[in-house]
This record gives structure tokens, sequence and C-alpha cells, in this order.
């Protein structure tokens, strides 16, 4: 009821802008409302928005799912329940926290990296960087935030993985296998529909996520795959800093950006949603 | 520890000898001073009341008693002589030569039939010749094969109770083990299947020993060769009451409770 | 006749020849990493040799342990490698996550940060830090936090109830609509509240409006979180109420909320947490104001983690300790939640007990359909006794 409300305001409210740039407001970057020459449209950041998920997802799922199955497989009874305490309470850190330690903390180590990777490995044209800068990358905002989708994905894929029938992970050792070969043979598939809903959930949260964002990356409005380099923008972001200016059409279009953004996540969600139900081991968890 | 494999699988049957077995869960002791001998090419029943230790001895059999959390033993099981504890033996290898079927099927129900029953062999990464020779005997030993061979590719989770049963027996002997274990085994399923697994117990035993453990006395009258009584008094560790040749503990044991016990008096 | 019972033992794979194999391979790794980096090549970072040393190791022992013992037990080995420093990578991050802050936050908490505000703030006075603080943030977080949940909660608790409880035609769908806004990224929800409370001029930035968006994110959470509390609750508990003849709403009144009290506590805390650290609906709702205002009615008020941006954003030499020490506030209270949630929520079975009875002795007095006889209640109590882990 909310969502259908919420949908129609923003569909409402940012016509206005779409009706101004027409259909170019995917295929134009930039942001400028106010002035002579309107130009705005967010495809440089809807490129850096799935730029920096992808990173995220590449980066925290197999930490999040090793984390699960330390939890749900190898973990000694005692410590489990501080564990798991531990991994809900990443969760619960703000992402304003995140954005400063990430900023003051990971950044300086990283770019170490970025560096070498741009230095050395230039032929391969996503470690290309034609700046020198190598801060502030979508590469760096990527790794944030997929440290913070980590807790996500890793509860979720830790109740699935603690439903599999143990009957069948005795049958499975009792012919001999190894604990990796049980886990890679009976708990990974029976897990395999809550694990793929746990990674769209963080997927979903990591084409959301604002404040790490805004704090990492700074602005630039191209499209390029050098992620090590510095600049970049997403559709959070973008609403983020340029609400308030840019005037009454600004704030249409800064609408209709969310409204691309809210669509995006409800999609993937309602997909989450419907193929964990359809699994095995779908039934007991609760998204 | 290096893996010192030296029981090969072309042996056959072999024997078990467990000599003073305890066994604790989380410091509390379950199982105290359990000796018994189970030769080659038999059928050992292990019976008694519920809850004194027999489902516990038949796991430190296979290593499967390590596995859960807080538990510890003591004792030696010895394998054609060679102890699997002594640390020469790995417990994945040792599983491998002493099967086990549980009391509740737990085939795997995302795999066909077909695959099921050479689960065990991916597992333990053993070479298999002909596939399909290998998936046709286990399956007719285990009393499934007409049942089965139409149906090679549907799922294993489809099969009846009694069904499944048969296809994790046909499972276990897909690997060759020169022992099964099985733990009630029977518990759960109708009358029928019943029969059919105790016709393949029958049918086994000469390639493979087999210890079972069961609550139903006449099931243990039937199919076994010698017989052990468990029994654990309140607040005591399970022992061995007595064992021996099936015949004599059903019609003349030694101990008064075991005379007790197989009349149905309790339990 | 006793006789000597063995010394009780757990069998282990991983013998003394296994922890050489261990120890060997990380040893070798990282001389050779050693090796590669500093006389070989100029590469340099101790992050990048962690790195480096790290997969070598891997591939080291992976292939040392296959040949010498097997390629199986080589998978599980380093398998079970990888879990452990997965685990240990989170924790790792998380403990120094809440330490950095701690460290760096701590020592630069005055007085007079809970006390002040921004209004006096210029960067050019040397005492600045004596007339400046957050407590228009902690005020203006309190405020809309505090609302926020005030409403949140019991719609939540309502909603878990339909679900759980009553159930019928409209579950699915208020169930898909749970989730589906439960992934809602938090900056639309504050870009919404603007859109149809500020754009439509109904109403200015205010407290309140931030309230409201915060109730749209953590609504789901909640809501989700209180359903599997009261799925926990025995079947057994509903059937005696109603066989008694109690009616349904009496059922969930006085009996399965009660008995999913503590579950709801950490359900509701859980979710505070959350929204105090929400930042980016406040954007278009609350706004930010650099001067106190504790009507959350009316005007622009500034909350914690807003603040906490402004001072990242807009680096000044003077704030960098009023920055580090507003984290440290910040996470300071996220945490104390946490752990009241965790704390508060464990079932304490003796409790509930006396809870039921008193509970069954209060409603004696009051006048009502049914009076719930004390027996059901103490079955109650006592198969929560039976039943709680």
């Amino acid at each position: 009821m909310i969502l259908f409300l919420i949908g129609l305001f923003l569909l409402i409210q940012g016509f206005p802008a779409f009706h101004v740039a027409g259909w170019s407001f995917f295929t134009s970057s930039g942001f400028q409302t106010v002035g002579k020459t309107k130009h705005f449209g967010v495809e440089a950041s809807l490129y850096g928005t799935v730029v920096v998920a992808v990173i995220a997802l590449a980066v925290g799922t197999p930490v999040a799912l090793l984390t699960a199955l330390f939890l749900s497989e190898y973990a000694p009874k005692g410590l489990r329940p501080y564990l798991i305490a531990c991994v809900d309470l990443a969760a619960a850190i703000p992402s304003v926290i995140y954005g400063l330690w990430a900023i003051f903390e990971l950044q300086p180590n990283v770019v170490g990296i970025s560096g070498w990777l741009a230095r050395h490995v230039a032929w391969i044209p996503i470690f290309k960087v034609t700046t020198p800068k190598v801060n502030a990358s979508l590469f760096i905002a990527g790794l944030v935030v997929g440290i913070m989708i980590v807790p996500i994905v890793a509860s979720i894929s830790r109740e699935v993985f603690s439903l599999t029938p143990p009957g069948e992970k005795e049958g499975a050792l009792a012919l001999g296998a190894t604990k990796a070969a049980m886990i890679r043979r009976v708990v990974l598939p029976f897990g395999r529909g809550g694990m793929i809903s746990a990674v769209m959930l963080g997927m979903g949260r990591a084409l959301g996520e604002t404040i790490a964002v805004v704090i990492i990356l700074s602005e630039t409005f191209q499209i390029s795959p050098h992620i090590l380099q510095s600049g970049g923008s997403t559709v959070a972001q973008l609403i983020a800093i340029h609400f308030g200016t840019g005037g009454p059409l600004g704030t249409h279009a800064l609408l209709l950006a969310g409204l691309v953004l809210f669509a995006v996540t409800l999609a993937i969600n309602l997909a989450a949603s419907a193929i964990v139900s359809r699994s095995r081991s779908g039934a007991g968890v609760d998204l | 520890m290096t893996s010192d494999d030296s029981l090969s699988l072309t042996r056959g049957a072999a024997g078990l000898v467990a000599t003073d077995v305890c066994a604790w869960f989380g410091g509390r002791l379950v199982l105290e001073n359990v000796s018994l001998g189970m030769p080659r090419s038999t059928v050992t029943a292990l019976i008694g009341p519920s809850g004194c230790g027999k489902s516990t001895f038949l796991r430190i059999l296979n290593r499967m008693h390590e596995l859960v959390p807080g538990a510890q033993l003591a004792g030696s099981v010895e394998l054609d002589g060679t102890d699997i504890y002594a640390g020469r033996l790995r417990a994945t290898d040792t599983r491998r030569h002493i099967g086990m079927v549980f009391q509740k099927p737990n085939p795997f129900p995302a795999m066909s039939i077909y695959d099921n029953v050479l689960a065990g062999l991916k597992f333990s990464r053993i070479p298999v010749a002909d596939r399909d020779a290998l998936v046709e005997m286990s399956l007719s030993k285990a009393g499934l094969w007409n049942e089965a061979k139409n149906r090679l590719r549907e799922l294993g989770g489809a099969l009846s109770g009694g069904q499944q049963q048969r296809l994790c027996i046909a499972r276990a002997l897909a690997v060759g083990p020169r022992v099964l274990l099985m733990d009630e085994p029977c518990s759960a399923l109708d009358p029928t299947s019943t029969a059919r697994i105790e016709q393949t117990i029958a049918e086994i035993a000469d390639d493979v020993t087999v210890v079972i453990v069961t609550h139903n006395m006449q099931q243990a009258q039937r199919v076994s060769d010698t017989c052990a009584f468990f029994l654990a008094a309140e607040n005591e560790p399970g022992r061995i009451i007595e064992a021996g040749p099936t015949d004599v503990i059903f019609s003349n044991p030694n101990d008064a409770r075991t005379m007790d016990y197989v009349h149905g008096r309790f339990g | 006749m006793p006789r000597r019972i063995g010394t009780p033992l757990r069998p282990r794979d991983f013998g003394l020849a296994d922890v050489g194999i261990l120890v060997a391979s990380l040893f070798s790794s990282f001389l050779l990493v050693w090796v590669v980096f500093y006389q070989l090549t100029l590469l340099s970072g101790g992050f990048g040799f962690l790195v480096c040393w790290y997969g070598s190791f891997l591939t080291l022992y992976w292939t040392v342990t296959s040949q010498i013992i097997d390629r199986r037990v080589a998978t599980d080995r380093v398998f079970s490698t990888l879990v452990i420093t997965g685990a240990s990578l989170v924790v790792g991050i998380v403990a120094f996550i809440v330490g950095w802050v701690t460290w760096k936050g701590a020592t630069h908490v005055r007085a007079n940060f809970f006390t002040k505000d921004m209004s006096h703030f210029s960067p050019a006075d040397p005492h600045v830090l004596n007339k400046i603080g957050v407590a228009h943030a902690i005020v203006g977080t309190v405020e809309q936090v505090g609302i926020a949940a005030a409403i949140a909660i019991p719609v939540a608790v309502v909603t878990a109830v339909f679900l759980n409880e009553v159930g019928g035609r409209g579950t699915r769908l208020v169930r898909t609509v749970v989730t589906a806004m439960s992934g809602l990224p938090s900056i639309v929800a504050g870009v919404f509240i603007y859109s149809i409370l500020v754009e439509t001029s109904l109403s200015h930035y205010a407290g309140f409006l931030a309230s409201l968006a915060l109730f749209i994110l953590i609504l789901p959470s909640v809501t989700r979180t209180t359903e599997e509390v009261l799925r926990i609750v025995p079947g057994g508990l509903r059937e005696a109420s109603l066989a008694l003849g109690a009616s349904e709403f009496r059922t969930v009144w006085s009996v399965v909320l009660p008995t999913a009290r503590s579950g709801m506590i950490t359900a509701s805390l859980l979710g505070i947490a959350i929204a105090v650290g929400e930042t980016a609906p406040l954007f278009f709702t609350a706004f930010g104001n650099n001067n106190m205002n504790p009507n959350p009615l009316h005007g622009a008020q500034q909350a914690l983690p807003l603040v906490l941006l402004d001072f990242v954003r807009t680096p000044q030499g003077a704030l960098v300790n009023l920055a580090y020490a507003t984290a440290f506030i910040l996470l300071s209270l996220v945490l104390i939640l946490f752990v009241l949630a965790r704390v508060l929520g464990r079932p304490r079975t003796k409790k509930a007990v006396w809870r039921a009875r008193l509970r069954s002795l209060t409603q004696r007095s009051k006048t009502s359909e049914i009076d719930l006889p004390k027996n059901v209640l103490m079955m109650s109590a006592t198969s929560i006794q039976k039943e709680s882990p």
C-alpha cells in the first residue's frame, strides 16, 4: 500500500524532469540544472552504481559465505553465540562510521594496492588509470560497500545453512566424505536458494548505499572502465549531494533518479523473495 | 599423520574386535568397558532397551561418535587387526571400510537414484571402471533393482520409505565396505520392506560383516548369528551384560536380566 | 568388580606431522614472498605483502598436503583455512572499527560536547572547542528516533500478529509488501517523505518528518523479527487458552504476547539501534541545523549521524577531534542499544512464571469477558520452562 504510494508520488514528482530531459535522462550524465544549458542525466551515475555494486558483491559475497559456513559448521559451540552477535553488530554499525573508518584507515592502505595494480597490470583495461590519483575511486567505494553488505549476506546464509537436514550431512560423512566435500555436496546445494536471495538482498543494499559512497567517492561524471582511478558517481550519491541545489527542476530530476533507484531495488527484492520461497531451504527462512 | 590405508578394498568381509570401549558425552560416561568380537562374515545383533548405548557403540565402530561436540572415547576397535583409533588410519578412510545405514533413510533428495548409489564413490574418489554395472549390482544386492531399473534418473527423494532405505543400503554397499553397520534400519518401515531388508542382510553376510542394532527381538533372532545384550541401570553407563550365539541368548542365557529382556518382561 | 576405565580422548586427524606441514608452508611462503618483494622487485606496502603471503601460503599448503597425504585432505584443509580466514576477517574488522573509533574519539570527548550546539562556531577561534558541541544533534536523534519507534513498534506488532496469528487472505500480500519495503534504499525513504510533505508545502523541514522516514525504514525489520518471535511461542499455549473459552484476542493479548515479550524487546531495540545510525533519510527531512531546535514538529533539526557526516565532509582542523568524539558518542549509543537488546532479550523462565502469576491475579480485578484461570497460565508457564532452550 505504502509502496504503491511511494512509487506513485515519485512518478508524479519526477515527471516534469522527464519531460524536459526526455529519454536522454538515461543516456547523458552530469548535473547542471540551473543556467542556460539545462543538462542532466543519470547515465554516469547508473554506471557508477552498478560498478560499485559489482565490486561490493565480488568482495563481500565470498567473505560472507565463508563466515556463514564457519558459524554453522566449524565454530565451537561455546563461541558461536558471541560470533553471531558480532556479525549482527556489524550490521548495526552506522554507515557514517564505516565511511569515516574507510576514509582514514582503509583508503591509505588500499591506495598502495591500487597504485601497484595500476603500474604493473595496466594492460588489463580496468586496472589502467589516466589520472595520477587513485584514491576516492569506485574501487575503494566498492570495497567499503562490500564490507558493509557482509553481515546481511552472512546472517541469512548462516540461517539457511543451519537448516540443512542433519541426516543428509551424517549420511555423507558416513560414506567417507571429508568435511569440505560434505559441505560442497550437501550443505551448499541445500542452501542454494537462500544463498541467492541473501546475495540479492546484499545487492539491493549495495545499490542503495549512500553515505559511504558520499564520503569516499569524489564526484565526477564519466563512464570509464578505469575503476582504480579517482572519481565516479552513483545515483544515491548524486541525490544526496545535489539535493537542495538546482532549483525546482533539479529537485524533480533528483526525484526521478530516486524513482529509478527505487524501482531497481524493488525488482531485485521481489525476485529474491520469490526465489527463496521456491527453494528447499526457503521454507523456514524469513527474509 | 600420513594415510596408511593398507586395508585394500578387495579383501572382502573383515572382522571387528572392540576392546574396553568407553564413551563420554560432555563428561558423562555412557558406555563402560564394552568388549565385543564381531567375526568376519557374520551378523551380530545388538539388543537391549532404549538408551543404553547401543547406537553410541555402533557409532564408535565407524568413527562417527567423535563428530559430536563434547564426545570422547577410550579403548580400541580393531578391523582385521588394525586399530582404527591408533592414528594411522584417517577417519574418512575408516568410514569407507566400515559403512553405515541409519534409522531414518537419508538418500540425497536432490540427486537421482543413479547418482545416489555412486555418491560414496565420488566422496572417496574411487575410480570406477563400469558405473552402470556397479549401480546394477548394488541395487540388486539391496533388493531395489527391479523396482528402480527403469527409474534410475528419478530423484532419490521421490521413493517410498522402504525404497529409500534400500537405496541407502545400495549406496553404502557401492563403496565396497568390509563391514556394514545398521542402526535400527527397519524401525520406520512397513513389514514388507522390513522383510526385504532382512533378506538383503542374509544375502550380503558373506561379503560384508553386518552389525545391526535392533529393538525387534524377533528380527534379531531371524537375522543374526551372534547377539550382544546391552543394559544401563539408572544413572549408570551402558554395559554388555551378555554376548553369545543367538540361539543360546534367546533360549538359555546365563544372566537373569537377559532372560527377562528376551522374554519381553521389560524394555 | 570395578575395572579400570581408560582415559577419555578425542581422536584427531591432525597429528604432529600435520602441524609440521602447516608451519613449514607458512614459513616457506613467507620467505618466498619476502625474497620476491624485497630482493627481486621493488614492491612495497605491508598490506600487499600480507595478501601475497596468504595467497602463496594457500597454494603451497595445498600442493604439499596433496603430495604427502591426499588430494581430498588437501582440499579439506585449504577450505578450512579459507573459512576460518573469512570469519576472522569479519570479526577483525568489526573489532578494528569499534576499537579505532573508541581510541580516536573517547579521549576527545568533553563535557561541553553534550551541552552546547554549533551555533557559536567560528573556525578562527582558538577556544572554539569549548564553545561548541553536539547537544543539538543528540536531542535531535533522541526525538526523531523516539517518535519513529513510538509509531513503528505498535504497527510492527500489529502486523506481526496479523501475519502470524490471524492469517487469512491478506497474508501473502502483506508479507510481500513488508519484504519489498525492507530493501528500500534509505535515501529514497527520505526523498519520498520530502516529496509528499515538503514539496507540496504541507510542512517544512522538521524532525517529525525524519521520524516518518525512519519509521518506513525500520518497520519491515521489526515486523519480521517480531513475527519470528511470535512463531516460536508454542502452539499448545494458544490451544490451551482457546479451549478454556478465551477469545482469540484475549489469547494473543494475555498469553502469546507476554510469552514473546523478551523477543519483542530485542526486536524493538535492534530496530532503534539501526534507526539511530541512519543518515540518508535525514537529508531531506530534518535537514540539519547548527542551532538547537528541541521542537520536532517545526523547523530543521540536527541529528548525530548527520552532524558527523558534516564534520567528515568539511574538514576543518579544529573540528577533527570533535568529529572523532561525535563518532564515538554515536557508536557508543548504538553499542549500548545493541547490548541492551541482547541482554534484555534473553528468555528468563523464572520471571515468566512470576509474571504469568501476577497477571492472573490482576486479571481478577478487571472486568473482562473471560478471566483466564490461573491454571492455564501456570500450564503455559511450565511449558515455557520446558521448551526454552
